[in-house]
C-alpha cells in the first residue's frame, strides 16, 4: 500500500469528486473534500518524509516502466510543493464551509466541492508526473476547475473575470503544448528524465530554442509573470473567498514549480541560460514585475484586488531568484513559493472573513474594523507584517535569502528593488491598517466572524511566525531542492 | 546552565511573562499596576545580577536557536550592552511609578494595552541591548519599532495617525531600506555577523566601500535621528508622556546610538575605521546635527517639541564621539548615554507634570510656574543644567570626557561643535528656568493648581536625583566600560 501513495495523492481527490457532486448539497460534499484533504496531507507528509531519507522516489504507473509508460517522480522539489499544496487544502477547506455556503446557492455546494477537489487532483498530478505531456493533461484539469470556481463567485463580474482567465488560460496551456509537441518531435519521449538527455543533442536546432520559448511563455501566462498577469487581479478579486487563498496559495506556486522543473531539470542550466539568455529576461520581467504590480497595488480600491497585485510583485520575486541562476537565488524561490503561500493565504482568509461579515471587500469598508473584527484584523496585521518581511516572520526569512542572492553576484540595483518591494508593501499593507484602526465606524458594535473562521486563518498566521521563528525544516527542505535542480545532488 | 546565564534568559523571560500577567489582569487595574511595578523590579534585579555575573568576570554567552544556518539568535553580555540594559531596566521602574499617576489622572483610554506593550518595549530593548551578533540585534530592533508603533498612536486621533505613520514610515524606510543591506553586505564580505572586539570587517571589505557601508549604518539606523532622518522623534511627541519620557528619551533612541556604538566598536573596530579618511564625512554629519538640532530646538514653543530636537542633537554627540575614535571620548559616550538618559527623562516627566497639574504644554505658558510646582520646576532645572553640562550634574563629566577625547587628538571640529552647541543649549534651556522662577504669573491661571499627583513627582525627583548622583559616582561606570576600547588588538 506504501509504495502507492504517489498515485493516490492524485487518485484520491479525482475518484472524490464525482461523488462529491453526487451527494446531496448540505454539509456532505464538504465533510467529504474536507476529509480528503487531510488524508492528502497525511500521505504528502509521509512522501516528503520519504523523500528526505531516499532522494527520489520513482513510481511506474500501471507497472510500465519509464520511457514507455508514464512514471511520477517525487524528489526534494515537487514533495515540498505537494506538502504546501495539500497543506492549504487542509486548512482552507475548514474554512469554505461557512464561507462559501453564504456566498453559493445552496444547491451548488456539490458542485463547488467536486470541482474543488478536481482542482486538488490536478495540482497533485502537475507535481508528482514525471512526463511533459501528462502534466499538460493535469495543468488542463486543474485550470478547467479553476475556471469553473472564479465563474461561481457573487459578483457577475466573476463571469467575465473567469473568461478572461480562461481565453489567457487556455493561450498559455496551447503554447505549452505546442512546445511539447516540438520538442517531442525533435527527440520522440515525453518523459522527462529522457527529455533531459536527449535535449543536448538536439540543442542547436531552432526547433529547439522555438519549442523553449513556446513552453516558458506559456508557463508565464499560467504563473502570472508580468506583463503577463492580466487575467489575475480580476480572478482573484471577484472568486468565492474561499477560492481566492487557495488559487493565490497553490495554483500560482505550481505553476513556478512547473517552470522550475523545466528550466532546471529538462532544458537544463547551460542551454537556458547560457545559450538562451532566458535570465536576462527573467530578471528584466521580474524587476519590472515588482515595482509596477507594487505600484499599482497601492491605490486600489478593493482590497482583495490590492492583494492580487501584491501576489503579482511576489510571484516577480520568486522569478528574480530564477534568475540569479545559483543555489542560494533558486533557495530564495523555493522559500518564498512556500513562504507566501502561507502569507496570502492567512490574508485573502482574513479577507474572507470580513467578506463574510461585511458583505464585500471595498477599501472603503474596512473602517473601524479594528474594533469590530479585532482578530480577523489582527491576522491581516500580522500576514501583512510577514508580507513586508519582519523578522521572526516568514517575509523575512524569503527577503534575507533573495538579498543575499543578490549580494553574492553583485547585483546591487537588484539589492535596492528588493527592499523597494518590501517598503511599498509596507505602503500598501499600512494604508489598509489605519483605516481599519484610526477611521471609526458609525454602528461600532463588535462582530467577530465565527470560530470557523478564526481558526483556519489563525493556523496559517502562527504559520507564518512559527516558520519564521524555526527556519530548519523550509531552509533545509528548500536549500536541498535548490541544489537538486542545479544538479548538485541533494 | 550556570546562575549568571540563567539570569540572563530570566531578562527576557520576566517582561514577556509581565506583559502577559497584565493582560491576564486587564479587569483589575490594580493588580495590573502591581504586575508592572513587580515585573520591573524583577528586570531590574535580574540586570543587576548578570552585572554581577560578569564582573566577576564570567563569559556570558547564550544561544537561543539558530534562525538561519549557522546565524543564531544570540545573546552576549559586554560592558556597553550591560549599562543600557541597567539604564532602561532602571528607568522602566521609576517610568511604571510615573505612568500610574499620569494615565490615572488624564483617565487615559485603553491603559492595559498601553502597559503591555510597554512591557513588550522593554523585552526588545533588553533583548537589543545583550545580542550577541548583529542578526539578533536587528530582530530587538524591529520589534521595539512595531511594539511602540501603538503607543505612540495611543490617543487614536487624526494626529496620532499622522503622527505614528511618520514614526514607522521613517524608522521602517531607514531600516529595511539601509540597515538590512548594511548587514547583509556585511555577512557577504566578512562571513558572520557576531560582535568581536576589534572588528569583523579588518582585511574582508575594501577599504574605499567601507566609508559607504558606514553610511548605510548611521542613516540606516534610524533611531540614531542623525539628519536627515531624525524627524520621526519630534513626531513621536504625539505619544503619552511616559513613552515620551521612557521611549523616546531612553530605551529607542539610545537603542539607535547603542547600535551604532557597536557597529563601530565590534563590527568595524576603531582601528580599521582609523584608516578610512572618508568616515570623517560622518564625523561631520553628526556635528552638523548637533549644531542644526539645536538651532531648531531655539525656535519651538511647543516644550515637548523643544525637547525633541535637544535630544536629537545629544544623540548625535554621542554618535559624533563615537566616530572621532578617540577612546576616551568614546567612554564619554557610553556615560552620555546614562547622563542624557537621567536629564531627558527628567525634563519630560516634569513636562507631563505640568502638562497633568495645569494643563500646559508651550513654554510661553510656563512664566512663573515655578512657584506653583516648586519640586518638579526644581528636577527640571537639574535636567537642563544636565543637558547643558554644568556640575554638579552627570552630563558635566560626559561632555569632560568628550572634550578631552577630542583634545587628545587634536580633532578640532568635535571641540567646536561641543562648544558651540553647549552654547545654544544654554540659550534654549534658561530661559525657560528664568520664565518659570523669575517672571510674574501674567495671565490668571485657568484653574488653581499645585504640583502633580504624587506617583509623578516622585518619578521626576528619583530621576533628578540620579543626575546629581552620577556627577559624584561616575567612577564605577567609567571603569566598567574602559574594557570596551582597552580590548582593542
Amino acid at each position: 500500500m506504501l509504495q502507492h501513495l504517489p498515485i493516490l495523492l492524485v487518485v484520491i481527490p479525482l475518484l472524490a469528486a464525482p461523488i462529491c457532486s453526487l451527494l446531496p448539497p448540505g454539509r456532505a460534499p464538504w465533510l467529504l473534500a474536507t476529509g480528503v484533504s487531510w488524508l492528502a496531507l497525511w500521505i504528502a507528509v509521509v512522501l516528503f518524509m520519504q523523500v528526505q531519507q531516499a532522494g527520489v522516489i520513482v513510481y511506474a504507473i500501471g507497472g510500465w516502466p519509464a520511457p514507455w509508460g508514464i512514471e511520477y517522480r517525487l524528489d526534494a522539489v515537487n514533495a515540498l510543493v505537494q506538502l504546501l499544496v495539500t497543506s492549504i487544502m487542509a486548512v482552507v477547506l475548514p474554512f469554505a464551509a461557512l464561507s462559501v455556503e453564504r456566498e453559493l446557492d445552496h444547491d451548488r455546494l456539490g458542485l463547488f466541492y467536486a470541482v474543488v477537489l478536481l482542482l486538488f487532483a490536478g495540482l497533485m498530478g502537475i507535481c508528482a508526473t514525471g512526463d511533459a505531456f501528462n502534466v499538460f493533461v493535469f495543468l488542463e484539469i486543474a485550470s478547467l476547475s479553476s475556471y469553473a470556481l472564479i465563474a461561481m463567485g457573487r459578483d457577475r463580474r466573476a463571469l467575465t473575470a473567469a473568461f478572461r482567465y480562461l481565453i489567457m488560460g487556455t493561450l498559455g496551456a496551447t503554447f505549452y503544448l505546442i512546445g511539447i509537441g516540438l520538442l517531442y518531435a525533435l527527440t520522440g519521449t515525453l518523459n522527462m528524465q529522457d527529455l533531459a538527455v536527449r535535449l543536448p543533442e538536439v540543442a542547436a536546432t531552432r526547433t529547439a530554442h522555438t519549442a523553449v520559448a513556446f513552453v516558458v511563455v506559456g508557463l508565464s501566462l499560467k504563473l502570472a509573470l508580468f506583463p503577463l498577469h492580466l487575467w489575475l487581479p480580476n480572478a482573484y478579486t471577484y472568486a468565492p473567498s474561499a477560492v481566492t487563498a487557495v488559487l493565490a496559495a497553490t495554483a500560482t506556486k505550481v505553476m513556478v514549480y512547473v517552470l522550475l522543473r523545466f528550466v532546471f531539470g529538462i532544458v537544463g542550466v547551460q542551454f537556458s541560460f547560457g545559450v538562451l539568455h532566458l535570465n536576462q529576461i527573467f530578471l528584466v520581467l521580474a524587476v519590472l514585475g515588482v515595482i509596477s504590480a507594487s505600484l499599482v497595488a497601492i491605490n486600489q480600491t478593493n482590497v482583495k484586488r490590492m492583494l492580487a497585485y501584491s501576489s503579482v510583485a511576489q510571484l516577480a520575486y520568486m522569478i528574480l531568484g530564477v534568475a540569479m541562476a545559483s543555489v542560494t537565488g533558486l533557495t530564495a524561490t523555493l522559500l518564498h513559493l512556500f513562504n507566501h503561500a502561507l502569507m496570502k493565504g492567512a490574508l485573502f482568509l482574513a479577507m474572507g472573513a470580513i467578506a463574510y461579515r461585511i458583505g464585500n471587500s471595498d477599501v472603503a469598508s474596512m473602517r473601524g474594523l479594528g474594533r469590530r473584527m479585532p482578530w480577523t484584523m489582527a491576522a491581516f496585521v500580522v500576514a501583512g507584517l510577514s508580507l513586508i518581511g519582519m523578522p521572526l516572520t516568514v517575509g523575512f526569512v524569503s527577503k534575507w535569502y533573495l538579498i543575499l542572492g543578490a549580494l553574492q553576484l553583485g547585483w546591487w540595483p537588484v539589492v535596492g528593488i528588493i527592499l523597494g518591494g518590501s517598503l511599498l508593501a509596507l505602503v500598501y499593507i499600512w494604508r489598509i491598517v489605519e483605516i481599519a484602526y484610526f477611521q471609526p465606524n458609525e454602528d461600532g458594535v463588535r462582530e467577530e466572524a465565527p470560530l470557523a473562521l478564526l481558526l483556519p486563518m489563525w493556523a496559517l498566521v502562527i504559520a507564518n511566525l512559527y516558520f519564521g521563528i524555526d527556519t530548519r525544516l523550509t531552509i533545509g527542505a528548500a536549500e536541498s531542492a535548490a541544489r537538486v535542480l542545479m544538479g548538485l545532488g541533494p | 546552565m550556570t546562575a549568571a546565564s540563567t539570569w540572563l534568559l530570566l531578562t527576557l523571560a520576566i517582561p514577556l511573562l509581565g506583559a502577559l500577567g497584565v493582560l491576564a489582569a486587564h479587569r483589575h487595574a490594580n493588580t495590573r499596576e502591581a504586575i508592572t511595578l513587580v515585573s520591573a523590579a524583577a528586570l531590574f534585579t535580574a540586570v543587576v545580577q548578570v552585572l554581577l555575573g560578569f564582573v566577576a568576570g564570567r563569559e556570558l554567552t547564550l544561544e537561543l536557536w539558530p534562525l538561519f544556518p549557522g546565524l543564531p539568535l544570540l545573546l552576549k553580555v559586554e560592558p556597553l550592552g550591560l549599562l543600557f540594559a541597567l539604564l532602561a531596566s532602571g528607568l522602566w521602574l521609576v517610568t511604571s511609578v510615573y505612568s500610574i499617576g499620569y494615565l490615572r489622572a488624564k483617565h487615559e483610554e485603553h491603559q492595559t494595552r498601553f502597559y503591555l506593550l510597554f512591557a513588550i518595549a522593554l523585552f526588545a530593548t533588553v533583548g537589543l541591548a545583550f545580542a550577541g551578533n548583529l542578526l539578533t540585534l536587528f530582530v530587538f530592533y524591529e520589534l521595539l519599532t512595531l511594539s511602540t508603533y501603538p503607543l505612540v498612536t495611543h490617543v487614536g486621533n487624526p494626529q496620532a495617525m499622522a503622527g505614528g505613520r511618520r514614526y514607522l514610515g521613517i524608522l521602517l524606510l531607514s531600516s529595511i531600506g539601509l540597515f538590512l543591506p548594511a548587514i547583509l553586505w556585511t555577512l557577504q564580505v566578512s562571513g558572520t555577523l557576531d560582535f568581536v572586539p576589534g572588528g569583523i570587517l579588518s582585511g574582508h571589505l575594501d577599504p574605499q566601500y567601507a566609508a559607504l557601508l558606514l553610511a548605510l549604518f548611521v542613516l540606516g539606523v534610524g533611531k540614531a535621528a542623525v539628519m536627515p532622518m531624525h524627524r520621526w522623534l519630534p513626531a513621536a511627541m504625539v505619544a503619552p508622556t511616559p513613552v515620551s519620557a521612557l521611549l523616546h528619551a531612553v530605551a529607542v533612541v539610545k537603542a539607535g546610538v547603542f547600535t551604532l556604538t557597536k557597529v563601530v566598536i565590534y563590527i568595524f573596530g576603531t582601528g580599521y575605521l582609523a584608516t578610512i579618511p572618508a568616515e570623517r564625512l560622518l564625523v561631520y554629519l553628526a556635528g552638523f546635527t548637533v549644531i542644526a538640532a539645536s538651532l531648531v530646538a531655539l525656535r519651538q514653543d511647543n516644550l515637548k517639541r523643544l525637547l525633541a530636537y535637544s535630544t536629537i542633537s545629544q544623540l548625535s554627540y554621542i554618535v559624533l564621539a563615537t566616530l572621532s575614535l578617540s577612546p576616551m571620548a568614546q567612554i564619554g559616550a557610553a556615560l552620555h548615554m546614562l547622563a542624557h538618559g537621567f536629564g531627558k527623562i527628567t525634563l519630560f516627566f516634569a513636562a507631563g507634570a505640568i502638562y497633568v497639574a495645569a494643563n500646559k504644554t508651550q513654554v510661553s505658558q510656563l512664566d512663573g510656574i515655578g512657584r506653583r510646582m516648586p519640586w518638579t520646576m526644581a528636577a527640571f532645572a537639574i535636567g537642563a543644567l544636565t543637558m547643558i553640562g554644568v556640575p554638579p550634574t552627570g552630563g558635566f563629566i560626559s561632555k569632560w570626557l568628550i572634550v578631552a577625547g577630542a583634545y587628545s587628538q587634536d580633532d578640532y571640529f568635535v571641540m567646536a561643535v561641543i562648544a558651540a552647541s553647549t552654547a545654544l543649549n544654554a540659550l534654549y534651556f534658561l530661559p525657560i528656568l528664568k520664565r518659570a522662577f523669575f517672571n510674574p504669573e501674567s495671565i490668571p491661571p485657568s484653574r488653581d493648581h499645585g504640583e502633580a499627583p504624587w506617583p509623578m513627582r516622585l518619578a521626576l525627583l528619583i530621576t533628578a536625583g540620579a543626575s546629581l548622583l552620577l556627577f559624584v559616582f561616575h567612577a564605577p561606570v567609567i571603569e566598567l566600560e574602559k574594557s570596551i576600547v582597552l580590548v582593542l588588538p
